[in-house]
């Protein structure tokens, strides 16, 4: 346990802990209450939360001319809450890496979500007050989304997530083959997070995780400035984590994704990021076997982690046309179109400029309200289209929400379903 | 071990003033809870490298707590006997080894969900102490300059717009020998306030000529440091067991000798550079974030008086393809984007200075080199006004005072 969280956001191999942050604001000149730039409005953690909920909302609602949801209100098309739930199709996209709000959810930052407030938005049930009370580093993170508690394994080791994960309680109680579950990853951290080591669940349950930077990394033999690509995350860019448990090998790409590795190649080399080749072998993963459960980490934000604003904001820019692009390809498919269910969630949001104990948007260190509270889309078919909720919902709710919809109980989560998608 | 049971001889291997320091306050420290404690040692230990704002204030911390009443004591840090430890830390051996006791303090504190519990601990800890020991006042009015846009034609869009509602934003500036004349203000700033540390003078690339009572960090003069540290990073990463945590205690432990840097410089200033590195994150690579990482902890460690950052284009980031096709190997630069990186860093340079004593009468200007655009925040000026009036950098100088 005592690696847990120490390098939770380094950007370069080493870093400041959460805690040494904040004792730079304890322990130095810097003062939260000396920072005059922007008032603060509140103190209180839930308070500030309901605040950036609220700001959120009423922007949505300027700018994707979303209403207002209840609770109250019944959910979308009740044809489709007709549709046996074994027939529904669930996807999930990390918004990887975390993202502020100016630089998305507000005036200052809608130009670098064209796609998300443009196309996205007006369809889907919008939730601006996710809050997530766990560890803030990306893989322990994604493994509480993923198993809807909040998980304490060490985010720099290959583990498995220690409750049973929602690929678990889905293959397992609705007895669905491996072929039904996926997560398309970004970095070998990743390669255990399809399957818990729970004793009730773990082996054989779980689903089936592809690395494309490993496989990347097999199909061109190391060529190349691999070694600078491979980077395994901003977050320790120079470690690549031991691989262990079932890992996707390069020779099933051809016998199970029908991809050559030389097709594979050249369309890698005709992309920008790892983020674009994640979601080329979701697509891939889509035509072969349509699982019913397959859930895409995107990673390309968390290079603020270097520093670069830009780079930043390119990595915004780049995700969300991803996500639009999974969502027409949703739309386009025939397995999918009107059978599935896209959230897009991020795991975090980031450090805000206010936090003296922080670098702004570089990392998600402090542990502050606004690196907590993030927010989630969900669209497709029985899900109200174009409608904002302010209520706060945890980040470990996804998962028993996703049960309460594919008709599985996550007897193990500590989240409760969000009703207002059901 | 408990803080009771300090004993002065385990402090042998601090530097000759922290240990002088910590003997002197040992009593203090036999007060402390270990929650706390080992994060004050981790400010003691470094006593010797510190830039004396920095011995100051930690100083008059250490009295202010020596003061403190049994029953203030508890006031004090009645959050911090709070938090549960684990055995493990508790007998580690956090008296040597304080920042390494942090780290393990870190994870313990989210894997038991008292992140925030300790986080709202500090906090009031530091509102306590700012009650209680009264800041000091800069000599005179804090004074920042941010040069942005070096080798960029047009900007990528507008500039300084997160600082321009805080000051007059000048649209028709005269860029001649603007460089020159930023320069010149500094060095008059060092002469009529010298102080040691005071005026310090940050630059991406490689250094103009500046007056030599100035404190200069570039990066292009950390440039050896710059390689000493990564092949030492790889050399370290090959060594069977090495992981992230191991590699941060080698990181932390290193000294300026090790890699490379003069043993007869400044030993303060040296550890500063070389903890910009070993500390920050992305400074090893690109030289915007180098830039303004070094003007934030310039800013929050030494409190100058002047600091004049100039950012400089940092090196391209490879999109995959170009990673993935061998070629010749060179460096190119991104010159737009350190634009927009610069933007940024500058008004984060602005917003670390207004976190420090006298921010109401403090003085800001951004500039884009060699353009005609510049923003100047400065109690003389009006907020978020435009001049349209052809000036120079002086001219704007000058009304900022």
């Amino acid at each position: 346990m005592r690696a847990i969280a120490t390098h939770l956001d380094s950007g370069f191999a080493v870093s400041y802990t959460s805690l040494a942050e904040l004792l730079v604001a304890v322990h130095a000149p810097f003062r939260m209450a000396n920072h005059r730039a922007r008032p603060c409005v509140a103190t209180d953690p839930r308070e500030l939360a309901r605040q950036l909920a609220f700001t959120r909302r009423e922007f949505l609602r300027s700018a994707a001319k979303v209403a207002l949801g209840s609770g109250l209100l019944p959910a979308g098309s009740r044809a489709f809450r007709a549709t046996s739930p074994s027939k529904r199709k669930v996807i999930v996209i990390t918004f990887g890496g975390g993202a502020r709000d100016q630089e998305t959810f507000a005036p200052e930052g809608r130009e670098n979500i064209p796609h998300l407030l443009g196309e996205l938005a007006p369809q889907s049930a919008f939730f601006t007050q996710v809050v997530n009370r766990g560890i803030l580093g990306h893989y322990v993170a994604t493994a509480s989304l993923a198993t809807g508690v909040y998980e304490t394994i060490n985010n720099f080791a290959s583990l498995p997530p220690e409750s049973p994960t929602v690929f678990e309680y889905f293959r397992k109680e609705l007895k669905r083959p491996a072929s039904d579950a996926w997560v398309v990853a970004p970095s070998n951290g990743f390669n255990r997070i399809g399957e818990s080591s729970h004793r009730s669940f773990g082996p054989g349950w779980g689903a089936q995780v592809i690395l494309p930077k490993y496989l990347l990394g097999t199909a061109t033999s190391g060529q190349g400035d691999y070694g600078h690509l491979l980077r395994d995350s901003y977050e320790t860019p120079l470690y690549a984590p031991e691989l262990s448990g079932n890992i996707f090998e390069l020779e099933q790409l051809e016998a199970i994704l029908k991809v050559s590795v030389d097709d594979f190649r050249a369309h890698a080399l005709t992309l920008s990021s790892p983020d674009e080749l994640s979601v080329y072998i979701a697509r891939q993963l889509m035509r072969q076997f349509a699982p019913s459960l397959l859930w895409v980490t995107l990673h390309d934000i968390d290079i603020a982690h270097a520093g670069a604003y830009s780079l930043y904001l390119e990595g915004i820019r780049r995700t969300d046309r991803l996500a639009a692009e999974l969502w027409k390809a949703i739309q386009g498919e025939p397995e999918y179109a009107g059978k599935c269910t896209l959230f897009i969630l991020p795991d975090f949001g980031r450090d805000s400029d206010e936090d003296a104990g922080g670098n702004g948007f570089q990392h998600h260190r402090t542990g502050d309200v606004i690196s907590r509270t993030t927010w989630m889309m969900a669209l497709g078919p029985g899900i109200r289209e174009g409608v904002v909720y302010d209520r706060p919902v945890a980040s470990i709710d996804l998962v028993p929400t996703l049960g309460s919809l594919m008709g599985f109980t996550a007897s193990l989560s500590r989240g409760k379903p969000i009703t207002e998608i059901l | 071990m408990h803080p009771e049971d300090l004993k002065p001889e385990q402090f042998s291997g601090y530097p000759p003033e922290a240990r002088k320091l910590a003997l002197e306050y040992l009593e203090t420290f036999r007060r402390l809870p270990l929650s706390f404690l080992p994060n004050l040692l981790r400010e003691v230990i470094e006593f010797d490298f510190k830039f004396p704002v920095e011995r100051r204030l930690l100083e008059k911390e250490l009295a202010q707590l020596r003061s403190l009443s049994q029953p203030d004591l508890g006031v004090w840090f009645r959050e911090f006997t709070e938090i549960r430890l684990s055995e493990s830390l508790e007998k580690s051996n956090w008296i040597a080894s304080p920042a390494q006791f942090v780290e393990q303090l870190s994870a313990h504190l989210w894997a038991t969900h008292q992140m925030d519990a300790f986080r709202h601990a500090a906090l009031g800890y530091a509102d306590k102490l700012r009650a209680a020991v009264a800041p000091e006042p800069p000599a005179s009015a804090r004074f920042g300059i941010a040069v942005i846009g070096q080798g960029v034609d047009d900007a990528p869009g507008p500039l300084f717009r997160k600082l321009r509602p805080y000051g007059a934003y000048f649209n028709a500036v005269n860029p001649e020998n603007g460089l020159r004349q930023l320069l010149e203000a500094v060095a008059a700033r060092a002469n009529s306030n010298p102080a040691p540390y005071g005026h310090w003078y940050i630059d991406g690339g490689e250094p103009l000529p500046h007056s030599s009572r100035v404190t200069c960090v570039s990066y292009k003069a950390m440039e050896p440091v710059r390689a000493a540290l990564l092949a030492r990073i790889h050399a370290e990463t090959q060594k069977t067991g090495m992981g992230p945590e191991a590699l941060r205690t080698v990181m932390a432990q290193l000294r300026p000798v090790d890699l490379n840097m003069a043993p007869t410089g400044d030993p303060v200033l040296n550890r500063f550079q070389i903890k910009l590195l070993t500390e920050g994150s992305g400074t090893q690579i690109f030289s915007t974030s180098f830039v303004q990482w070094a003007a934030r902890e310039a800013l929050r460690r030494a409190e100058p008086l002047t600091l004049l950052a100039r950012f400089a284009p940092r090196q391209r980031q490879k999109p995959m393809h170009e990673l993935l096709s061998p070629g010749p190997e060179q460096v190119r630069l991104d010159p737009v984007g350190s634009v927009v990186d610069a933007d940024m860093g500058a008004y984060y340079n602005w917003v670390n200075q207004q976190r420090l004593p006298g921010s109401e009468k403090s003085l800001f200007l951004a500039w884009f080199e060699s353009h005609r655009e510049a923003v100047a925040i400065s109690p003389t000026l009006p907020r978020g006004t435009v001049s349209t009036e052809t000036i120079d950098l002086r001219g704007i100088l000058s009304w900022m005072t």
